[in-house]
């Protein structure tokens, strides 16, 4: 087994990790402004930016929705099992200095705990997001009927209820980025693309020959 | 956020207006009055010139009679009731009934000196010269039931001289903001007084003022809104258009444009955002931030019941404040004022019920004199703005009605000349023919006046943050039966959420801190 610094993370994934951060950030941060949290942006400048930003966000799903399937990187997001020793080495191994229980490689990019925490964010924080925002964005297309008011407050609540998951995710998130080798070492392979993974000598020779992936 | 409609009617629309707005501000005649003949004069009194007028415009007078300028009388096809200034109550002046020769003075009309029964459909007696004379010379007196003067005549210390008619009639042409002004300007007895968003500022207003009437913006009169059909004129207090679904008129079936969405449509913004708001929105709302901004006060409070102190020489007696205006008059009671006043805001359908003279009423809280439909459930409602007019005035208490106050009269009963409520209500009510018992009590009125005039240049409408604002002065704080962004939230689900990212913060800071101490390098790499 050799080290090798490999690119896990393509130029698009990388785009796209960070154009959707910036999204979010911007998304909740005006979310927040429009629902009244802070008064640091003017109302009708908030629902500008959030709108322009959520078509942006949704706009880079589909894409992104697309890249996943034609690469196949989705089986990244798979149910793995090993979840309980995950949980227990951030909440206990982590501190008396255990070693990770999971080991990157080439087709396992994210341990159990990341596929499922991922996962839950693109098929139930996600979509709940742009279901009720779009609901929300159109509301004049279903105003008028008796139980429109109604709705538009069950919309607003969910999309409210979705967006606190959504900030919650974020913060455990970034935290998250921390516990790697320094607390900056995954921040900038997301930013590189490369990181250290052990390949076997069959693996690097083939990396090396195809160049299916780049390695330095 | 831009979702552009391509519709023909957007790009349309600012040529068709380029193209008619002057033909619609003053349609250029074939007749010049002032060469006519029979105009010369001279004309002894007012009816002299309308039979002149008549002598050309055979249909003027009959049209005039049928239209409510003419017989202040109104059945509102909503509720069915009969309504008019002979019966229809306001937090003001009270009844014309026994006031007649002062409260008629601005009837279209001349001599109706008994509002008891309709105006005598005498065609001489319709009065042509107050909404087309142009010279500005014509004024009716207040006092003299619709005539202007034709003597030289001294009230206090000013002595008044009578218009010259000939002038006037030859002067003739389309209404302007001043003739509609002389008495729309004036309700409630004075300049501004009544509505708020009308008075003499808007005779030459700043654009800021009214962007639709200023010399400097699209220059329009009264009437290029209230379109008149055969002296019919259009837009109603008692019957409001509160929605216009039919939208656009120009260049269709323009008979009516007296709703904003006449002219501009309902979806008249850039912004599909702004547009998502005219079916729940009346435009005034945004549009018309403050009322009274001409600089000349409206009234918001008049309190009847203070009426008649005299100082101890026997003098009525009259306060100014430091403005000049009288808030204080023994003839009328106490004043309250406002300017650049941001108005209430109601849901509202455009059915009013109005209080009648003889309606009975409920004396146990405060009497509103007009009560508005519609709600946040009600699709045919919007938001609208409002004067809100507070009021005390005298009614019955044992037999609940409101009641006829004779104010104005040369007798011994006059309100303004005799102070005393007693022999001044008997008197009215007596003339009217309406039962009283006796008694006198005092209620508080609340009137609101829909706000329709003074629209801003659109740098100055509502910003969003106005009514989408958690903030008590939120502009639509009050109106509570809809979920608005911005202002509501569901209470526990918002702390559930701020403890979830509160409790997240502290349990990755905690984590953290707890890795420091330990102060081991874990083996994940
Ligand atoms: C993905 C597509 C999204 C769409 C289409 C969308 C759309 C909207 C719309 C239309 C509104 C109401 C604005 C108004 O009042 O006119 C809104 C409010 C809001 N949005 Fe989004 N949004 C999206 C994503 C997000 C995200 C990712 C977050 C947070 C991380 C977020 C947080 C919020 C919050 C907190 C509110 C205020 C809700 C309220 O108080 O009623 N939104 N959004």
């Amino acid at each position: 087994m050799i080290k090798r610094d490999v690119m896990i993370y393509t130029r698009y994934e990388r785009f796209w990790h960070w154009s959707q951060a910036v999204l979010i950030f911007t998304l909740f941060f005006t979310g927040l402004g429009i629902h009244g949290t802070h008064s640091l942006l003017k109302f009708g400048q908030a629902v500008t930016i959030h709108t322009y930003a959520a078509y942006a966000l949704m706009g880079l799903w589909v894409f992104t929705t697309f890249w996943n399937f034609t690469t196949g990187q989705w089986r990244q997001y798979l149910f793995k099992k090993g979840i309980l020793k995950v949980i227990r080495f951030y909440a206990y191994g982590i501190l008396v200095g255990e070693p990770h229980p999971y080991k990157k490689s080439l087709q396992r990019k994210q341990n159990a705990l990341q596929s499922l925490a991922y996962m839950t964010f693109m098929v139930i924080i996600g979509p709940a997001l742009w279901l009720t925002g779009l609901l929300y964005l159109f509301y004049n297309e279903w105003a008028g009927q008796p139980w429109s008011g109604d709705a538009l407050w069950l919309v607003a609540v969910l999309h409210t209820v979705a967006a606190f998951a959504m900030g919650t995710f974020v913060i455990i998130h970034i935290y998250m980025t921390t516990t790697g080798k320094t607390p900056l070492h995954y921040v900038k392979t997301m930013i590189t693309g490369y990181d250290k993974v052990e390949l076997s000598e069959v693996e690097e020779a083939y990396l090396a020959e195809t160049k299916t992936v780049d390695m330095r | 956020m831009q979702r552009r409609y391509i519709s023909i009617g957007r790009w349309l629309l600012p040529l068709v207006l380029a193209a008619l707005l002057p033909a619609l501000a003053q349609a250029s005649s074939t007749a010049d009055h002032s060469k006519f003949e029979a105009l010369k004069g001279p004309f002894a009194s007012a009816p002299e010139v309308t039979k002149a007028c008549l002598a050309c415009h055979t249909e003027a007078s009959h049209q005039v009679m049928k239209s409510i300028h003419w017989n202040w009388d109104f059945t509102n096809p909503d509720t069915g009731k009969r309504l008019g200034k002979p019966r229809t109550m306001n937090s003001f002046c009270g009844s014309p009934l026994s006031n007649e020769p002062r409260c008629t003075s601005c009837h279209a009309g001349y001599g109706w000196t008994d509002a008891r029964k309709q105006p005598e459909p005498v065609q001489e007696n319709v009065d042509c010269l107050v909404c087309h004379d142009r010279s500005g010379g014509y004024k009716k007196v207040a006092t003299d039931a619709g005539h202007p003067l034709y003597e030289p005549r001294t009230i206090g210390a000013k002595t008044m001289m009578p218009p010259d008619l000939a002038k006037a009639a030859r002067s003739v042409g389309d209404p302007g903001r001043d003739n509609c002004g002389a008495c729309h300007f004036n309700g409630g007895g004075g300049d501004a007084v009544k509505h708020g968003d009308l008075d003499t500022s808007l005779i030459k207003p700043s654009r800021k003022l009214d962007v639709h009437m200023a010399a400097d913006g699209a220059d329009m009169t009264c009437a290029t809104c209230h379109t008149f059909n055969d002296h019919i004129p259009s837009g109603s207090r008692y019957d409001t258009t509160a929605k216009d679904p039919h939208g656009l008129d120009l260049p269709k079936d323009d008979h009516n444009r007296a709703t904003c969405e006449s002219c501009h449509g309902d979806t008249p913004h850039q912004q599909a955002k702004l547009n998502d708001h005219t079916d729940r929105v009346a435009c005034q709302t945004c549009h018309i931030p403050e009322f009274a901004r001409g600089g000349i006060a409206t009234k918001t409070l008049w309190d009847w019941s203070t009426a008649g102190r005299k100082d101890e020489n026997g003098k009525p007696i009259f306060i100014k404040d430091d403005h000049g205006h009288l808030k204080y008059s023994a003839e009328k009671g106490d004043f309250e004022y406002g300017e650049n006043v941001r108005p209430t805001y109601h849901w509202f359908n455009g059915v009013t019920d109005q209080v009648n003279l003889t309606d009975k009423i409920d004396d146990g809280g405060i009497l509103r004199l007009n009560t508005l439909h519609g709600d946040a459930k009600d699709p045919k409602a919007r938001i609208w703005p409002f004067k809100e007019m507070r009021g005390k005035q005298p009614y019955d208490p044992e037999l609940k009605t409101l009641v006829v106050n004779h104010v104005f009269g040369q007798d011994d009963s006059a309100f303004w000349t005799n102070f005393d409520y007693s022999k001044a209500i008997k008197f009215g009510m007596d003339y009217a023919g309406l039962p009283w018992s006796g008694k006198i009590g005092f209620i508080e009125t609340r009137m609101t006046w829909p706000i329709t005039h003074m629209v801003a240049p659109k740098e100055d409408a509502v910003k969003c943050g106005q009514c989408h604002t958690k903030g008590e002065d939120g502009r639509l704080a009050a109106l509570t039966d809809f979920y608005l962004p911005g202002r509501d939230s569901v209470r526990w689900l918002d702390i559930l959420g701020y403890l979830a990212l509160g409790g997240a913060l502290a349990g990755v800071l905690l984590h953290g801190l707890a890795r420091m101490v330990m102060n081991r390098k874990t083996h994940h790499d």
